[in-house]
């Protein structure tokens, strides 16, 4: 494949209409596109049905640009896996093909669906703004399912406000998708919801006057980002934020939280692909004897090195002896994850300003660049460095990463989250700035 | 010679008769043309999410209540992994962890008495697909009408000793699931199924015997014979040494009369199961719960008592319409609107089952609603259509519900219409009978000598020009009234 692919499919867009123009990962279906998931096995594949988030793209007037490339299903660290090509700077930098598109101006925002970190990451590195908004806020209907239980349809564009544009559109019940949380709650996450909630006096749309700094994760940062968090930090203080450190033993829980989120990542990837078998659709091996052979060459032959990883991983967890130490284990990580963020906010409100909300802060990644040699002398750092997200992806909490670090919030405080956000400082996106 | 006890357990799985499938808005109908209720969502492809169907877990908690189960409060979908072709996603989605219901008891009617199978689980799945296999082009084709079809399996302790408990066993819970409308229950249509777990061991024992499991009996006699090889064999493996016994999954071919081993499809042996994320675990509020406790049927045995003692049937029609809910339905439909219950019960056992039979249809086929019986058999005695034609009139509908129309509400109305009701108009009769008597003057001189034979020619003359559509009462008066002018 050619290298720096950055849209898999493409579709002429008329920008000049003034419209704004959204790129999607490969992860979201249409119809009149091909949707890949970055993979062998879905090349070329086209959809029936387009997702829920693009039907509301077009309704609301936006153009489909096409399909960025990601990494295989997109759990990968930076898009390193994807079977179109690793997207790499000139300086020999992992990039994703979803920074370079809003950097280059060729889109306005790209959609998505996050389901290991790797658009936080992308974002911090590239100093764009990304949003994982609360789980249930938007339908993941025709989204190429990888991880259901904590993936999300993202955002990730170059200001908070475009982003906040975007979620307006986006956010809503779905009754085609059982985890799709009611009319009213979803609304919360639209800036006119938000406002009304916040004349009402509701919680979730009180200001964050709290911020609670991670300073285990800090602490497992490089230099450079510490230098980031401690301008953050810097940034929210003088706007009158209070900070405090989060409680070590919530530490100690997010230091875990990824151990758990990776089994039950590969698991439920690793039963959603099973329906990959060469044989209804997407790649067929071209010479076979029996059926079991087909599907085993089949999936040998499209399936890359981390999905292979994941799928092991994922059976072995499963199996039967190990799901109760390590399946069902990981499910009690996350019922302990969710009660700690919730303890931390409820001490939060306590501690001063009782009108104001708390959020976490910590980094969206370790370093403030990566090469491709590095993900190639560590295939696993998907599986490593997914320690700074894996706290919002298991538990569903609303995360944004702008300014290089990432801020975690309460259930529906996404507007709440991308305001504070305005607060840190913009210029921090390092190399390409 | 050592007595044996033969020890068996049932997985019973039966379709639910919900409209549409279990995650999907298909159509629940797998005898349709292939592949024409499928979606993207029945065949597992990607993006699409199952949404549960509320009528398919009123239908597993009604089952589990006709089945004295408890019913658990809060209850999850789980994942099965496995690879067939029939199956779409590769996964099945099934209750693993917290089925629908369990600890429930069937009360069986044996030589010694009533007896309680326990049954230990109920639970949810969807069912897979159906492959087609062509001898001829050596090729295997998948019908995916039938994934997704809601199922309930109900699993029952190894409580059974016998084919004739086994028979008694499936009868009472055909009629029971029968009964609530959970399901057609048809193992000849497939829609009721049974595995049979068999083991065989000295009298007196505690230690189970090798086990075998059985698939593939089209019916219950089906299941008898298959019980009464194996045992057979498996007696015959242990005091003889025929064969070594080894635990396994057999089909029955009920041609050739005999038990052989299967290659069991899920091989794979680990399911891997684990909660389904899609599907939010379902909270059977007190609301829910009594709203299904409020709409379980009568119980066949109640209806049986209840229909000789306060309505007055003999034991032998009564019990002959307490066999069907869809005759039951029917006989309590008419004597809502006035039939007398004697009348009633006979139209059912006589007429309706007659055309039943003719059409190869089953009790439980019986297209013909209450109300509109209970009008027909009215319109019969106030003389509007003729009995012959009350008959025709209840083949008519039959023939509505066969090109699929619905049963209108107004029976006279339909008899009209159908060009069924008598004549009302005596003018008309009276020419008619005149025009007969004109015709024949001979035969009505006969009979005004005193010939009373020579009445009948008349009167099937004017039935013949009538084309049977009067009431022969006032037909027989007129004729006789003239014929004394
Ligand atoms: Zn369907």
């Amino acid at each position: 494949m050619s290298e720096n692919t950055l849209f898999i499919t493409e579709n002429p867009c008329n920008r000049t209409a003034g419209r704004p123009v959204i790129g999607l990962d490969d992860l979201i279906l249409t119809q009149d596109a091909a949707t890949s998931a970055g993979s062998k096995m879905l090349a070329g594949f086209k959809s029936l049905f387009e997702a829920r988030v693009v039907e509301r793209l077009r309704e609301a007037g936006y153009d489909i640009a096409g399909k960025a490339n990601i990494g295989e299903f997109g759990f990968d660290f930076l898009g390193e896996s994807s079977y179109f090509g690793p997207v790499v700077d000139a300086d020999g930098h992992l990039a994703t093909a979803t920074a370079k598109l809003l950097m280059d101006s060729s889109v306005d925002a790209v959609v998505g669906l996050e389901v290991n970190g790797a658009q936080a990451r992308s974002a911090a590195l590239a100093g764009q703004v990304h949003l994982k908004p609360t789980y249930g806020c938007v339908s993941r209907f025709g989204t190429v399912a990888v991880a259901c239980s904590g993936e999300t349809v993202d955002i990730t564009a170059r200001s908070t406000e475009d982003v906040q544009q975007v979620l307006d559109v986006l956010a809503g019940h779905d009754d085609a998708d059982g985890t799709s949380l009611p009319a009213r709650e979803c609304v919360r996450v639209t800036a006119a919801g938000f406002a009304e909630a916040a004349g009402a006096g509701e919680a979730f749309a009180a200001p964050i006057t709290h911020v609670k700094v991670a300073r285990g994760l800090m602490d497992a940062a490089d230099a450079d980002t510490k230098q980031l968090m401690e301008a953050a930090i810097q940034a929210l203080s003088s706007e009158g934020v209070d900070i405090t450190d989060m409680a070590s033993e919530t530490d100690a829980l997010f230091a875990v939280a990824n151990l758990a989120w990776n089994i039950l990542m590969c698991a439920e990837l690793c039963n959603n692909v099973n329906r990959f078998e060469g044989m209804k659709y997407g790649y067929h091996t071209e010479k076979y004897q029996t059926i079991d052979e087909l599907y085993t060459k089949s999936r040998t032959e499209a399936f890359g090195y981390l999905t292979k990883a994941a799928i092991l991983y994922g059976s072995e967890v499963l199996a039967t002896g190990n799901y109760e130490r390590c399946y069902d284990k990981s499910l009690r990580i996350r019922r302990l994850v969710s009660e700690a963020f919730s303890n931390e906010f409820a001490r939060g409100a306590s501690a001063g300003n009782t009108a104001g909300q708390t959020a976490i802060l910590l980094p969206a990644c370790a370093k403030r660049a990566y090469s491709l040699a590095d993900v190639e002398a560590n295939p696993y750092l998907a599986f490593e460095e997914n320690r700074f997200t894996a706290p919002a992806a298991i538990t569903g909490l609303p995360a944004v990463t702008a300014g290089g670090v990432q801020l975690i919030g309460s259930a529906f405080s996404d507007v709440a989250l991308l305001r504070l956000a305005n607060i840190l400082p913009a210029d921090c996106a390092g190399k390409e700035a | 010679m050592t007595a044996f006890e033969t020890v068996i357990g049932l997985e019973v799985h039966v379709e639910l008769a919900t409209k549409s499938k279990i995650f999907c808005s298909c159509t629940n109908g797998s005898d349709a043309e292939p592949n024409t209720h499928v979606c993207p969502a029945c065949c597992g492809m990607p993006g699409m999410l199952p949404v549960a169907n509320r009528q398919v877990i009123n239908l597993g908690m009604t089952a589990g209540m006709m089945l004295n189960c408890h019913i658990n409060r809060t209850t999850t979908f789980d994942k099965k992994s496995y690879y067939y072709p029939d199956l779409p996603a590769s996964y099945q989605t099934t209750q693993w962890f917290a089925p629908i219901a369990v600890n429930g008891y069937v009360t069986i009617q044996t030589e010694d008495g009533p007896k309680d199978i326990r049954v230990k689980q109920i639970h949810m799945e969807e069912d897979a697909g159906k492959l087609v296999h062509d001898n001829l082009t050596y090729t295997t084709l998948v019908d995916f009408n039938r994934t997704s079809v809601p199922l309930i399996e109900i699993v029952s302790q190894p409580d059974l000793r016998s084919a004739d408990e086994v028979v008694a066993y499936l009868e009472r819970l055909r009629s029971l699931l029968r009964f609530a409308k959970v399901s057609g229950a048809r193992m000849e249509k497939g829609t009721m199924r049974a595995d049979v777990n068999l083991s065989v061991r000295p009298a007196g024992s505690t230690v189970l015997g090798v086990r075998t499991e059985m698939k593939n009996m089209a019916s219950i006699a089906a299941i008898r014979r298959a019980i009464e090889y194996e045992t057979a064999r498996h007696i015959d493996a242990i005091e003889n040494g025929t064969e070594e016994l080894v635990q396994e999954t057999r089909g029955w071919d009920d041609d050739a009369g005999k038990s052989f081993a299967m290659r069991n499809k899920e091989t794979a042996g680990d399911y891997r199961y684990f909660p389904d994320p899609n599907i939010m675990p379902v909270v059977i509020d007190d609301e829910w719960y009594d709203q299904i406790r409020a709409s379980l049927p009568e119980l066949p045995e109640v209806k049986l008592e209840r229909y000789v003692a306060q309505v007055g049937l003999s034991d032998y029609d009564a019990g002959i319409l307490a066999q069907s809910r869809a005759f039951c339905d029917c006989f309590e439909g008419a004597m809502a609107v006035g039939a007398a219950p004697k009348e009633a019960a006979n139209w059912i056992i006589t007429n309706c089952t007659g055309i039943l039979n003719k059409r190869g249809l089953t009790s439980e086929d019986l297209p013909v609603p209450g109300r509109a019986l209970g009008q027909l058999i009215g319109l019969v005695n106030d003389g509007k259509v003729s009995s012959a034609n009350g008959k025709r009139l209840l083949e008519a509908l039959f023939d509505l519900d066969s090109r699929g129309e619905s049963v209108p509400e107004d029976m006279a109305a339909f008899a009209e219409a159908e060009g069924l009701v008598n004549s009302s108009d005596t003018g008309a009769l009276e020419a008619v009978v005149a025009a007969v008597i004109a015709a024949d003057p001979e035969t009505a001189q006969a009979y005004r000598d005193g010939r009373e034979k020579a009445l009948n020619p008349l009167f099937g003359a004017c039935m013949k020009q009538l084309k049977g559509k009067c009431d022969t009462q006032v037909l027989r008066s007129l004729l006789i009234a003239e014929l004394k002018k």
